[in-house]
């Protein structure tokens, strides 16, 4: 019972917060909302007990990626959204009202919440259920799959992370400002 | 923000205590939820508002970007030759098994240092991100 009232609750102020960030124009407030965003949906998961989850939600969704978006919003000039003269909204309307309800259509065939006979919990769930504890000794079965079970896709997921590192750092990495490039530098061009 | 007297003493107070939970949920996620991700975010995290409170040229003397640079393919280099040693010992890629006496100590092991590449990786790389972006706006 509990649950059903924080559940409505958190979606409740997740759709305000949606339709806040559609209606506003000033960009440092959205990117602020966006953090309360990620923020609900952190706590909506620890309702779901999916705690790893809400724990990335939160520390990036509502932490670093609030941050990084704010210092771009410091490197813009304008802070207000500009909205082009003589919009007509209607057809992207019509696209996201035919999209949203194909969407609520698809969910009325995905089984309930946590149903025993759905089919992500038939399939290899029962096996990491029972085996993981004798397997590797690891209590949180989330670190067992993410880790033992699944460390190949585990690498692939490191290696991404450490590919948008070098991409940050080609694109924008090397800091060219007046300084820099009056006084050059040798060691400093080897290295970028 | 560097005049902010309020900001500053309670960021004092709390960037080494965020430093403290993130080692936790490193070295604790085998067995509470947390895991390598989730640490190097938080840590990243109280580097950032290091740099947010006492200024970016202050933080990156902490943190060079040179060190942040080496520690980001280090973490990602730990991972993967901990892949490369098991195969030495005689197992197949990432079979943690191998590592130690049993199969249960092994994958303990193997688990904590292929964690511990990713909370290393994902920190540095956030660090990395940060400083990318505050350093444009800078004269």
């Amino acid at each position: 019972m509990i649950d059903i009232i924080i559940n409505v609750t958190l979606l409740a102020f997740l759709a305000i917060t949606a339709v806040a960030i559609v209606r506003m124009n000033n960009l440092f407030a959205i990117i602020m909302l966006f953090g309360i965003f990620s923020l609900l949906s952190a706590g909506l998961f620890v309702v779901m007990d999916a705690a790893d989850v809400a724990f990335t939600e939160a520390a990036v969704g509502a932490g670093i990626s609030t941050v990084l978006m704010l210092a771009t919003l410091a490197l813009t000039k304008d802070h207000k959204e500009k909205r082009p003269l003589g919009h007509r909204p209607w057809l992207p309307l019509a696209v996201v009202i035919v999209t949203g309800a194909a969407l609520v259509y698809g969910t009325i065939d995905i089984p309930r919440f946590g149903d025993p006979t759905a089919p992500q919990q038939t399939h290899v769930a029962p096996y990491y259920i029972e085996k993981s504890m004798p397997d590797t000794g690891v209590p949180n079965m989330v670190t067992a799959v993410l880790a033992s079970y699944r460390g190949f896709d585990t690498l692939g997921e490191t290696v991404v992370v450490f590919t948008a590192g070098i991409a940050v750092l080609l694109l924008i990495g090397g800091r060219r400002s007046k300084k820099n490039s009056e006084k050059p530098d040798v060691k400093e061009d080897d290295e970028t | 923000m560097k005049h902010n007297l309020i900001l500053r003493v309670v960021s004092k107070f709390l960037i080494p205590l965020i430093i403290l939970f993130a080692l936790y949920v490193q070295f604790h996620g085998d067995f509470g939820p947390g895991g390598g991700f989730q640490a190097g975010v938080i840590f990243s995290a109280a580097i950032i508002l290091y740099a947010l409170v006492f200024g970016l040229d202050v933080a990156e003397k902490i943190i060079p970007l040179k060190l942040l640079k080496i520690l980001s393919a280090i973490g990602v280099l730990l991972y993967a030759g901990v892949g490369v040693a098991t195969q030495f010992l005689g197992g197949n890629y990432l079979e943690y098994g191998v590592l130690g006496s049993t199969q249960v100590a092994g994958q303990h092991l193997g688990i904590l240092l292929v964690e511990l590449g990713v909370g290393i990786t994902v920190a540095s790389v956030m660090l990395i991100i940060f400083f990318a972006f505050a350093g444009r706006g800078r004269p």
